[in-house]
């Protein structure tokens, strides 16, 4: 059963001249219950959009949004009454503790902390040493942890998290997805949305999104399945010199700096060994090159060149 | 109710917690209070005066004498000649001279007519004729005097009497409007800010995802504001009653309740800046440009609104603070009750509900 279901959301903003942006583009999707659905796209692609029209927020041009079967337009006193939602900006008050925060919305919410504490547990338990200090004071992941207990207070049963884990560290981003799973054996609906193509292997099913623009929808296997081309990851002494002289090789479609490597797409099968013969003649050192396999950045970039 | 009072507390950890806007809420009003009181004083008190004289008979002397001896006037030169008086204003100082001409008590007593010649520095034309006027009447007490037992004919003499303010104090005048200006300020002002505060950090956000309903959050801002203005009201009033000596003519009463009335329009209008404007600067200077300066021109306070154009005057009863401006006074100075500022109240009233109803009708229930 659909617990979030968009359907030919079309939403534009207005821009200098009269002319408009076009945030959103025709978006469809369907997000069952009890699923961990990811929203996979660079900054500017539609994501925030696309959530504050999720949660009401905001009213699409055209097209229908339902959250558990209420019309977010229609209904949306329905909708805000059991959706849990984390804006991108960790909207806390400053001002106020760790726990004058989450008992603000918990009471907002018509609860008590008392109530849902089993819920929220596990992810409590982390900042309740904490309690009596200032949100403000907080770091980024303490922030992101009481964020996130604020919008579970509730017992929701759809949670829309609005990049979670941007300019949080590493360490804090593994735990928070590693909360994401643990909620999700509670049977919440998550819809998160990210920037970060690594973390999209973390979701049941993810949606590409690119200038407003679906660029697939699947699960992330699946995505990296369709990747039908052969890649290798390439390291020789001099990098950026590498980046220019494989544009210029014939047998390589596409090449893109990835961690300490550069990824090349190949144009024909089995033509690896060309472009190591390639990379020898043109003089580079220490060349290391491996065949990899695709990931969803890997996927998202070849999308993006195919859109 | 529950999440009713959990929003009031949190607003007011919001104020507590900010030192400096606290300073500012209770720090103001008495300050203002203060400054008004005994700094920006439009009482003509020592003004500095110089004197020619060209007799320096009896007569002269004694006539000097009084009125250096006056509280008004603080004698600081005598004059040689008619070139001094130029250099004398010139300096700043002086604020009039006084010419006696030469063979004054002679001319007076036998010709039975003499002229003093009174100048004034007219830069400021309030202060120039005060104290022309004090200076004349010192004069005629003289003459008055001279003429002794001697009965004139016809003689009318005025008997003045100073109503509501015997003492003629600025203070009667200036502490209704520091009341306006301080429940106008903090009301409208801080109301704004904190609600469009919530926008900018973007807590609004997940308070409009929530089942919070819109009057509820309007009203938790509000009420916050509400309590602090009248924990102001009462300090101008301790303040103006035991330090500035202004005592409250009416009923407290009423002077509370109107006052009450007056914080919530305040509130209601700032509610209004703040459904439109999305920063905290802008609400500020909304709620300073658009809302100080009228309560400051149109409220009759600083300029009586009599002399101004029709225009001006017209525009001025949309001020909110010009009407409770003449409750108070009213009320407090004339101690007059209902019956004289129920019109007043009413229109009071009525501006309150029109801003509510169109600042819950413009809460927006969504972003943008």
């Amino acid at each position: 059963m659909a617990s979030v279901k968009v359907s030919n959301i079309i939403k534009t903003y207005p821009a200098e001249k009269k002319s408009v942006v076009k945030a959103l583009n025709n978006i469809s999707f369907q997000v069952d219950k009890g699923e961990l659905f990811g929203v996979i796209g660079p900054d500017g692609a539609g994501k925030t959009s696309l959530f504050r029209i999720m949660t009401t927020l905001l009213i699409a041009d055209s097209g229908i949004a339902t959250v558990e079967g209420f019309d977010t337009v229609k209904d949306y006193k329905q909708i805000r009454k059991q959706i849990g939602y984390m804006p991108g900006k960790f909207s806390l008050y400053q001002d106020l503790s760790v726990e004058e925060n989450l008992e603000f919305f918990a009471t907002i919410f018509n609860t008590s902390i008392k109530e849902n504490y089993d819920l929220i547990k596990d992810i409590y338990v982390q900042i309740e040493p904490f309690k009596t200090r200032r949100a403000g004071k907080l770091s980024g992941g303490m922030k992101q942890k009481l964020a996130l207990c604020c919008a579970l207070i509730h017992r929701p049963t759809v949670l829309f998290l609005d990049e979670p884990t941007t300019g949080v560290d590493a360490v804090s981003r593994k735990e928070f997805w590693e909360m994401l799973k643990q909620l999700k054996t509670q049977g919440i609906t998550i819809l998160v949305s990210t920037p970060y193509m690594d973390e999209a292997s973390l979701c049941d099913r993810v949606v590409l999104l690119q200038n407003g623009s679906m660029l697939s929808i699947d699960t992330p296997q699946k995505i990296t399945q369709q990747f039908n081309k052969q890649l290798i990851a390439v390291k020789t002494d001099n990098m950026y010199a590498l980046l220019q002289s494989l544009r210029e090789c014939n047998e390589v479609e596409n090449i893109y700096p990835f961690g300490e490597y550069h990824h090349v797409v190949l144009k024909n099968n089995n033509t690896k060994s060309e472009v190591q013969q390639y990379v020898a003649a043109h003089g580079f050192k220490d060349v290391e090159l491996n065949p990899a396999s695709a990931n969803i950045e890997d996927c998202f970039i070849e999308l993006m060149r195919n859109q | 109710m529950k999440q009713f009072f959990i929003f009031v507390k949190k607003e007011f950890f919001h104020i507590w917690r900010d030192r400096r806007t606290l300073l500012i809420l209770f720090g103001m009003p008495i300050m203002q209070v203060m400054i008004f009181g005994f700094a920006l004083t439009n009482e003509v008190k020592n003004s500095k005066i110089g004197i020619l004289d060209l007799s320096k008979d009896e007569a002269t002397a004694k006539l000097s004498e009084r009125i250096s001896a006056s509280q008004y006037f603080d004698l600081v030169e005598n004059l040689k000649s008619s070139s001094d008086i130029d250099a004398s204003f010139r300096k700043g100082d002086t604020k009039m001279v006084i010419i006696f001409p030469e063979h004054f008590r002679e001319s007076l007593l036998h010709s039975n007519s003499v002229q003093v010649q009174l100048i004034a520095d007219a830069s400021d034309p309030n202060t120039a004729t005060t104290l022309i006027n004090y200076a004349s009447a010192i004069i005629n007490d003289y003459q008055d005097e001279l003429m002794g037992e001697t009965k004139l004919p016809y003689t009318i003499t005025t008997q003045t009497r100073m109503l509501y303010n015997p003492q003629q104090k600025g203070a009667y005048n200036f502490v209704p409007g520091v009341m306006a200006m301080i429940l106008m300020l903090v009301c409208t002002m801080m109301t704004s800010i904190a609600i469009v505060k919530e926008k900018e950090t973007g807590t609004m956000e997940v308070l409009l995802v929530s089942p919070l309903k819109p009057i509820m959050v309007i009203l938790a801002k509000a009420v916050p504001y509400l309590l602090l203005s009248i924990v102001n009201i009462i300090s101008i009033l301790l303040l103006s009653v035991y330090v500035l000596d202004v005592p409250i003519a009416g009923s407290l009463a009423l002077l509370m309740f109107t006052s009450i009335l007056f914080i919530i329009t305040s509130l209601s209008l700032g509610l209004l800046i703040s459904s439109f404007t999305a920063s905290q600067q802008t609400a500020m200077l909304i709620s300073l440009m658009g809302l100080f300066m009228p309560t400051l021109l149109f409220s009759g306070f600083m300029f009586p609104i009599e002399n101004m154009p029709i225009p001006m005057q017209v525009i001025s009863n949309l001020v909110p603070a010009k009407w409770y401006y003449y409750i108070v006074k009213s009320v407090m100075i004339k101690g007059l009750g209902i019956e004289a500022i129920w019109r007043e109240v009413l229109i009071l009233t009525g501006m309150t509900v029109f801003l509510l109803t169109v600042s819950i009708k413009k809460y927006n229930v969504r972003l943008a």
